[in-house]
């Protein structure tokens, strides 16, 4: 099997990485990057947990080849912190104690980043519409729409 | 037992620079080579050890595949690798070909939708496929590259099996093309699933509706249905019944018996075949009543 040179915006800094044509977005984050806050759940789509962010948008990175990202900008969740201060949906979850076991957090928060991007101002409705490609087993998902909300209300966030 | 942790097993990723290259290899490596676009099938069947593969095939940067197109006369285009997110977003959809965004809608979730097309649903062939339904009654069309040159090929005539269609070696699904709708038409998606969202469809049905002068009724209807038969099915018989009589309840009672004995499922996890058939007598009931109804009020409008 062939390995790919390709060049990856990861979080801002550019990467050079080499990988193998079967390695998912996922893994190389994981395995060649160490930027193992992306988590692997199911491995078919169905569970968000390794939810990233590919030229903008979210993507399931269990679904999607490294090879395809030459060129291509990523952001993960360590992307979402700057200078060491929280991003305001990341204190929001805290906050509103949308954190149980924690697994799902990175993907549910890529998710809601993403819907803030494209809805500043999103509806209960909307905002369970944009998370159900997360599924967590422990908070009851309540908690994890009201951290959005506080999110939304805070005027930074969307410019962050 | 499936190992989720295993992973994609080997396989060579190859990007031709042209069409013609992607069709070339294709054929010259036939039951080794695939095509893929968005990945959610096909990355999930190797992974599980359903396909094996040994090339994978990206043809998503080539040209016109990520084009969205309006031509107020000819129709709509669709490239074969617009995601279900672009047409969802898309003004133009909304505007004349609002099932396809309804329809893609209930597609899994707005991760997957960023990755799944349209044409991934279509020529993977299964009879569940969200989007056949509204493609179905828009009476779409494919634009298929193949070794001898470029052809059309209607949807109605596509689909042969689950996961089997008429396409040969080396074809390529570029465009997805669909005629100017007819003027005043009202449509109907009614998906059910085990959950109300992101679930696979037990029964789907779509209905579409429009004014016709020349029809005994006034009104033509098409009704297209999912995961109810080998194949995704338009019931013609039913359509006919709605251009001889007017749509009242008993007519449209008439019509989603027709609709039900067309049908031929299956029992599966997600439903009986007993249970799927009365569903989709009374799915296309609600569907018919729904359409006839923004029809007539539609009529009034004017």
């Amino acid at each position: 099997m062939s390995n790919h040179k390709i060049n990856v915006t990861v979080n801002g800094e550019v990467e050079v990485v080499e990988v193998p044509a079967n390695m998912t977005l996922l893994r190389m984050l994981r395995e060649k990057l160490a930027l193992t806050g992306t988590k692997n759940g199911c491995s078919a789509g169905e569970c968000g947990a390794c939810t990233v962010i590919l030229n903008g948008e979210p993507v399931n990175s269990c679904m999607v080849l490294a090879v395809e990202c030459d060129g291509a900008s990523v952001m993960t969740i360590e992307g979402l912190s700057k200078d060491g201060q929280l991003h305001a949906l990341q204190q929001a979850v805290i906050d509103q104690g949308a954190v149980q076991c924690g697994f799902c957090t990175p993907g549910v928060l890529m998710s809601a980043y993403a819907l803030l991007q494209r809805n500043a101002k999103p509806t209960d409705e909307e905002i369970r519409e944009a998370l159900v490609g997360n599924l967590c087993r422990c908070t009851g998902y309540n908690r994890i729409v009201e951290a959005v909300k506080q999110a939304a209300d805070q005027p930074e966030t969307v410019a962050a | 037992m499936i190992n989720v942790h295993a992973g994609l097993p080997e396989f060579e990723y190859v990007k031709p620079g042209t069409m013609a290259e992607a069709s070339r290899f294709l054929v010259d490596h036939v039951g080794e080579a695939r095509l893929f676009t968005g990945g959610t099938d096909t990355f999930v069947r190797m992974r599980d050890g359903f396909w094996k593969e040994k090339y994978l095939v990206d043809v998503k940067h080539l040209q016109g595949m990520r084009t969205i197109r309006f031509d107020p006369e000819k129709g709509l285009t669709l490239g074969a690798a617009v995601n279900m997110n672009e047409v969802i977003a898309s003004a133009e959809v909304n505007a004349h070909y609002p099932l396809l965004a309804e329809a893609a809608q209930t597609v899994a979730s707005y991760q997957l939708r960023n990755r799944a097309t349209i044409a991934g649903n279509i020529c993977n062939a299964s009879p569940a496929g969200d989007t056949l339904g509204a493609c179905l009654v828009y009476n779409a069309s494919l634009y298929v590259h193949g070794v001898d040159g470029l052809r059309d090929e209607l949807l109605r005539t596509f689909f042969c099996g689950p996961g089997k269609t008429v396409l040969h070696v080396g074809d390529i699904v570029t465009e997805l093309n669909f005629p100017i709708p007819p003027q005043g038409a009202r449509g109907k998606y009614i998906k059910l699933g085990r959950n109300v969202i992101s679930d696979l469809a037990i029964v789907g049905i779509t209905v579409l509706g429009f004014p016709d002068a020349d029809v005994p009724s006034g009104f033509r209807y098409r009704i297209a249905l999912a995961s109810v038969a080998p194949t995704p099915l338009v019931v013609e018989a039913a359509g006919g019944l709605l251009e001889e009589k007017a749509a009242s309840a008993e007519t449209i009672e008439a019509a989603a018996q027709l609709v039900m004995e067309a049908c031929s499922p299956i029992d599966d996890v997600r439903g009986s075949a007993r249970y799927r058939k009365l569903m989709v007598r009374n799915l296309t009931r609600r569907a018919l009543t729904q359409v006839a109804s923004d029809l007539a009020a539609s009529g009034e409008a004017h």
